[in-house]
């Protein structure tokens, strides 16, 4: 048999558990076409031939968000066999408008009562059988946390998906029951009778975006017209929140049938005690200041740095890199070979790799924090300072990652449930200073700086300027202001992180970033080291031991004197800011070679003197502020790629990215000529127009979205 | 003056009256069980003053405080 069920539900009901249950090892992660929401698809154990398709948690098939648009298509074109509706029974109405519109659709629907445990202990009595005999369709009780009645929801699932379907029973209740059944029959021959009742629905909610909407002719439209108006005008409402109410009118009728609670007032369960101190007006500022400080002393300083400067240094140089190219040049192997092998492929791996160790035990803690329920709180706690320059709450933990490196900050973006703060925070994450541009701070403090303790703060705090600057404008975007779903959220009930779900994900986010971002940058190591290992002489192309003759220095000489009004418009800083996106710390060992050191200290010491002679205070500045501000590295380039899902998205980020660090500088370095020295050249002009332009980018006013202006 | 659920203190019960604004952002909360005649709860404020968390239908929903002055209440 080939059965495919689909399993539906609100966020936080358990799903993953649940899925993972269901699926065991046989899963297979992905994403959802062109945007950033996981795909998650696998095998039923102890079936063969039955697929389950995870669906994204949705409130709602109402087509605001992008998870419930793929929500409602797959359901609506794919038709799987049948859908398990995950139903989290301590938040029974709420879930149960989820469950009121998939059993219109005309697909078998088990519901299945997630947590029945929870609500025993609390007392409430739920009616399963009664919820049954309302919804049309059988009802299961089940603790996807304990392992509880999910053998037997399959086999249901199962059942129903290869049983007969049946006409979809009422879940409206009020005058607007009566408009959509005068709609019904007005469908009469149009439509199958299986979906008269969906149809009638999305048409009476002017519903365009359904697909297979019925193509009714100009008398027909009319009609209804005049049908929706009248009832709008009697209920003095629009006819969506009208269907809105009507959906609760029937569900509170129901609940009240079906469920019993066992006392009023307020409820105070552990998870509230625990809140009282996590989300307290004192305490919740530095409780969160105490846990990403662990977080971050773990995953980078301590545990993460170790495997990663292990896995750099020891495994992949000492272990694998100079024995192979010991080995192949003892073999006489043609020098380009080994170089491309020891210098490019490997060395290109292991700055992959490099990354997992680091990744996996931030993903590892990231994990837990979101099983238990923290990170929901971390949003709640943080949103009014974010929410001002377009980020969520919950974009703070990839900035503060991002402080140590970008590419696990970015890829901690996947926290994030809206997918427009989500991309906003992948774009400006890397504008943190991570500790691989450390180095580039660290020389250009002592060679021009006098070693000044403040180009390191002033940095950070440039990159601070440039996410909240980003974000105001970005904003006020079309592109970024398209999501107009309010922000809501729950704080869902803490529970014990279960190790199988944690290790899972963690294993399969870092898995996805070697595939995906691995091939960038295997890929432009590569491509790099031969741009700067290759050279022309006399015409030909031949390995060059000065990299000064290479390609690469080539490539630099003719790009930089775009880098001229930015007031660093040697070929030598042409060259560096190249070899800076393989990985930033390349820029220091870069100016050590161009300026004829083999090797230099880490913060480029011995050639302090050659910077100061080539740099003034003003330029210095400038470059800083470029190569902190523009593209990443590669890894994180990569990262990128993997978490935007979509190449026009990636390529806006880098563009603009790119373009906000050239304006910067420029502006910085024209405007500081002036200032300092009266210097006024076209270029001044330049300068002056992208600040008033970047000026008025931040301050325009917001549009207004739904009859509310967008705050800020 | 209208009272809306932004303007409700900490601890006290409201009565939904109606809610304002149009399209998506209306729909989402009513979806979320914010409809007329619903009771609901103010459990508690962010530590920075915003979102506000209330209680609604049997769970806790938090919601900005812009979102929540679209929704009008008779206070108790």
């Amino acid at each position: 048999m080939s059965v495919t069920i689909a399993l539906a539900g609100n966020p936080n009901s358990g799903k993953t558990t649940l899925f993972n249950q269901l699926t065991g090892a046989n899963q297979y992660v992905g994403n959802w076409p062109g945007v950033t929401i996981e795909k998650k698809e696998g095998r039923a154990r102890g079936y063969s031939g039955v697929t389950l398709q995870d669906l994204p948690g949705v409130y709602s098939l109402s087509p605001y968000t992008p998870e419930e648009i793929i929500t409602r298509d797959y359901l609506l074109r794919e038709r799987p066999d049948a859908i398990i509706n995950l139903v989290d029974a301590t938040n029974l109405e709420r879930n149960l408008y989820l469950t009121s519109q998939l059993i219109e659709l005309g697909i078998p629907v088990v519901v299945a009562l997630n947590m029945m445990d929870l609500v025993k202990k609390s007392g409430d009595v739920i009616d399963s059988a009664a919820l049954s005999q309302a919804l049309g369709c059988p009802v299961m009780e089940i603790s996807a946390l304990r392992n509880q009645g999910i053998e037997d929801l399959l086999k249901q699932a199962v059942q129903s998906a290869q049983g007969a379907r049946t006409a979809p029973p009422n879940t409206l209740s009020g005058p607007a029951l009566q408009a959509v059944m005068d709609i019904e029959r007005m469908l009469e021959g149009l439509v199958e009778p299986a979906m008269r009742r969906f149809m009638a629905i999305k048409l009476f909610e002017r519903d365009r975006r359904v697909a297979g909407l019925p193509a009714l002719d100009e008398a027909q439209r009319a009609a209804l017209e005049q049908l929706i108006h009248g009832f709008e005008e009697q209920l003095e409402d629009d006819s969506e929140s009208i269907i809105t109410a009507a959906r609760y009118e029937w569900i509170g009728e129901l609940s009240a049938r079906a469920v019993r609670r066992a006392r009023t007032g307020q409820r105070h369960s552990l998870s509230d005690r625990i809140d009282r101190v996590v989300t307290n007006r004192v305490l919740a500022l530095p409780i969160f200041g105490l846990v990403m400080f662990l977080l971050y002393y773990i995953s980078v300083t301590t545990v993460g740095t170790l495997l990663t400067d292990f896995t750099n240094d020891t495994l992949f140089s000492e272990w694998i890199a100079s024995p192979l190219r010991a080995a192949m040049e003892g073999a006489q192997v043609s020098p380009v070979l080994v170089g491309l092998t020891v210098d490019g492929i490997i060395s290109g791996v292991g700055a992959v790799l490099g990354f997992v160790p680091q990744m996996l035990v931030l993903f590892i803690l990231l994990g837990i924090l979101e099983e238990v329920g923290y990170l929901a709180r971390v949003a709640f706690i943080m949103d009014r300072v974010f929410r001002r320059f377009g980020l969520s709450g919950k974009s703070f933990i990839p900035m503060l990652i991002g402080s140590g490196c970008s590419v696990p900050g970015i890829m901690a973006s996947r926290t994030i449930e809206q997918e427009r703060d989500r991309r906003m925070t992948i774009i400006t994450t890397s504008f943190i200073p991570c500790s691989a541009k450390m180095p580039i701070i660290a020389m250009f403090a002592g060679a021009i700086y006098g070693n000044s303790g403040w180009v390191a703060a002033l940095a950070y705090l440039a990159g601070v300027a440039a996410v909240v600057v980003s974000g105001v404008i970005l904003k006020k975007t079309r592109r970024f202001m398209g999501d107009p779903a309010p922000f809501v959220m729950e704080l869902p009930a803490y529970h014990l992180p279960r190790p199988a779900n944690v290790l899972r994900a963690a294993w399969e986010r870092g898995w996805s970033f070697i595939k995906r971002a691995g091939s960038v940058i295997l890929l432009s190591s590569v491509a790099l080291w031969f741009l700067q290992a290759f050279g022309l002489e006399d015409g030909r192309l031949v390995m060059v031991e000065d990299n000064n003759t290479s390609i690469l220095a080539a490539i630099g000489r003719l790009v930089a004197p775009l880098f001229a009004p930015l007031g660093f418009g040697g070929w030598k800083h042409a060259v560096a800011t190249f070899t800076g996106l393989i990985a930033k710390e390349n820029v220091v060992n870069t100016y050590g070679v161009l300026y004829g050191f083999a090797e230099v200290a880490e913060d480029g010491l011995e050639i302090w003197s050659r910077l100061a002679a080539d740099f003034t205070g003003l330029s210095a500045a400038s470059f800083i502020l470029f190569n902190l501000l523009c593209v990443p590295c590669f890894a994180a380039v990569g990262a990128i790629k993997r978490e935007m899902n979509s190449a026009r998205w990636t390529g806006f980020a880098l563009t603009y990215q790119s373009a906000l660090a050239y304006a910067v500088s420029l502006v910085i370095y024209q405007l500081g000529l002036l200032l300092t020295a009266g210097t006024f050249t076209p270029w001044t002009v330049l300068a002056l127009v992208l600040a008033a332009g970047l000026l008025y980018l931040m301050f325009r006013p917001g549009r207004r979205l739904n009859g509310i202006a967008a705050p800020v | 003056m209208m009272k809306s659920l932004d303007q409700a203190p900490v601890g006290s019960y409201a009565s939904i009256v109606r809610l304002h604004g149009r399209g998506a952002t209306k729909r989402r909360l009513m979806e979320m069980g914010l409809t007329r005649g619903e009771q609901v709860y103010v459990r508690k404020v962010a530590p920075l003053g915003d979102p506000v968390e209330i209680t609604v239908r049997g769970y806790e929903l938090s919601l900005r405080k812009a979102d929540a002055a679209m929704v009008e209440i008779a206070g108790s």
